[in-house]
């Protein structure tokens, strides 16, 4: 078996008498989509937050490229490969669409610290730029403001500037948030081609996206990771449908 | 954004005429005032890459202004008493030049900058403004109890420093001088706000989390930024001294960051010529105002609240429309 792109190990993290996270520990391998799934205080944000670097655990470890990235900083976490995306869109919205995208190339390529050449003239950015927005669909807004640019679209824009990174995994905290079932199906089909560049960690409410995309799922209740496996798997286990599918089967 | 470049022009073509009709008119105050526009512009542009590109409040300003005072200042007063600054373990004399002490002050003001913003840069709102005051006020008294220079007095400098082959005595002269410096910082500046380091900082501004998740590492933006921005206030510091051919504590004091904070305000927060527009109608209100009464601030502060209030964009907002530069 090849060793897994992104591990947690026995992660954990209180506030104070609150258990945010217990013991979790996880892999996401190379190809697949591997969903986080879990009622809402669960500590999903919690995990996704150590893992992106915002956040040290109390203990535990985080495992990326085979690396231990436990205490290596957001910044150098994005630059090795992890490419995340946020629940509430964090895009520069004073920029236009391309000037976001332009950054997250910048930020790939490295080289921040040019103070002369103008950064939208930039051939090799620009190639990146455009070439992640064609992907998401977005190429005929790159000169509209990101504020005025609709929700979906920012959500693709969010996804486009993760593109633009070249990641190794991509780290989704509810990229379905908010979106209208025409644009959530076709996100879902953007996702499903996109685990075969990269694979993908996806934290998502929308059940329908999730059960049709993951290639396994885990599940976390109160802090604890009570199970792993397929789609299958998971709508067959009992202690799942009692504490989180349950209500959502009935109705 | 096309108007907003038609304004900055005329803004440089009323800047160049008035100068040359105060010379025709042999009117020596009216240079002298324009070279403190320019340099208070110039203080301001400094500051602007901070507070207007990088979002960055600093209420210290001043420590820049003032360590770019006192390196011509002490540089100066050593060469003028022709004694020198150290002798052990090797011989620093003064000078009485220009560019070396632009040099200097340069030098000195970004270090200062690389002091105060590794450590007030690790916080950020309320706190980073409180942090930068405090490092004023350090300055501040640090000055006037360092009775080496002069303390509570002042340094005072006979003569102004020299250019090669300009006579700096004569107004217009040191005028040229003065906007032809500011001049070349514009240019970089507006360079600067278009490079990739410019869409990082002004990005970072608009949304730390994002730029941190692209694998921008924040704080060292934050504080290249920093430095960029004292040396260039520290480099006005050393022409304000030397304009004034007097340096003194009060380039320290925090009134000194407000009204360098205020040049900014007026004009237009990270417009390219936000702070000369306000730098101009800052000097234009206390020279005209200043006549009226002492306390000619009142009117100042009135028409800050106006402008915070009702025109956001400043001056240069109020004239050019809303619409920032993309491009």
């Amino acid at each position: 078996m090849t060793e897994p792109v992104l591990e947690v190990k026995k992660l954990c993290k209180s506030f104070g008498a609150l258990v945010a996270n217990k013991d979790v520990s996880f892999d996401l391998r190379e190809g697949e989509i591997h969903a986080l799934i879990g009622p809402n205080g669960a500590g999903k944000s919690t995990l996704i937050k150590q893992i992106a670097g915002g956040m040290t655990p109390d203990s535990g470890q985080v495992f990326f490229l085979g690396q231990d990235v436990t205490n290596v900083r957001t910044a150098q976490r994005a630059r090795m490969g992890l490419a995340r995306t946020f629940q509430v869109s964090a895009l520069a919205m004073e920029y236009t669409v391309l000037q976001n995208v332009v950054l997250g190339a910048l930020g790939a390529r490295g080289d921040v610290f040019r103070f002369l050449k103008p950064a939208l003239k930039d051939k090799e950015l620009l190639g990146i730029a455009y070439e992640a927005l064609e992907r998401v669909g977005l190429e005929d807004s790159a000169a509209k403001i990101t504020a005025e640019i609709s929700h979906g679209q920012r959500r693709e824009l969010e996804v486009a500037v993760a593109l633009t990174l070249r990641p190794k995994a991509f780290l989704m905290d509810e990229p379905m948030a908010g979106l209208g079932t025409s644009s959530s199906k076709g996100l879902t089909r953007f996702l499903d081609n996109l685990r075969a560049q990269a694979p993908i960690l996806l934290v998502e409410h929308d059940m329908d996206a999730v059960f049709s995309l993951a290639d396994r799922i885990s599940v976390l209740v109160y802090g604890e990771l009570i199970i792993t496996g397929t789609a299958d798997e998971i709508r067959a286990d009992r202690e799942v449908r009692h504490a989180y599918l349950g209500e959502e089967e009935e109705t | 954004m096309q108007r907003e470049k038609v304004i900055n022009a005329l803004i440089t073509l009323l800047l160049v005429v008035m100068p040359l009709w105060a010379w025709w008119a042999d009117e020596p105050f009216i240079l002298t005032l324009l070279t403190k526009v320019a340099i208070f512009a110039l203080a301001g542009v400094g500051l602007n890459i901070a507070l207007g590109l990088g979002g960055l409040v600093s209420f210290g300003h001043a420590v820049f202004f003032g360590v770019g005072g006192y390196a011509m200042g002490i540089l100066a007063s050593h060469a003028q008493s022709y004694s020198p600054i150290m002798e052990i373990p090797f011989l620093i004399e003064g000078t009485k030049s220009m560019p070396v002490i632009w040099l200097v002050a340069i030098i000195s003001s970004a270090l200062a900058a690389l002091l105060v913003g590794a450590l007030s840069l690790r916080t950020s709102g309320v706190y980073f403004i409180m942090i930068t005051l405090a490092f004023g006020q350090m300055f501040f008294y640090f000055t006037i109890s360092w009775p080496a220079y002069g303390g509570e007095d002042g340094l005072l400098i006979y003569t102004r420093n020299h250019f090669p082959g300009m006579n700096t005595l004569d107004p217009i002269q040191f005028l040229i001088i003065c906007y032809a410096i500011l001049g070349v910082v514009l240019y970089f500046s507006a360079r600067l706000a278009k490079s990739a380091f410019g869409l990082a900082l002004n990005g970072a501004r608009q949304n730390t989390e994002r730029v941190l998740t692209v694998g921008i590492d924040t704080f060292r933006l934050r504080l290249v930024a920093f430095i960029i921005s004292g040396a260039i206030t520290g480099l006005a510091g050393a022409l304000f001294a030397d304009l004034n051919r007097f340096v003194s504590p009060s380039m320290f004091t925090w009134q000194t960051s407000g009204e360098i904070m205020v040049f900014i305000i007026l004009g237009g927060v990270a417009r390219l010529y936000g702070p000369v527009a306000g730098a101009a109608l800052f000097v234009f209100l206390e020279y005209v105002l200043g006549d009226l009464s002492d306390y000619w601030h009142i009117y100042l502060g009135l028409l800050l609240l106006l402008v915070v209030l009702f025109a956001r964009g400043g001056l240069i907002g109020l004239l050019a429309g809303r619409e920032v530069a993309h491009d």
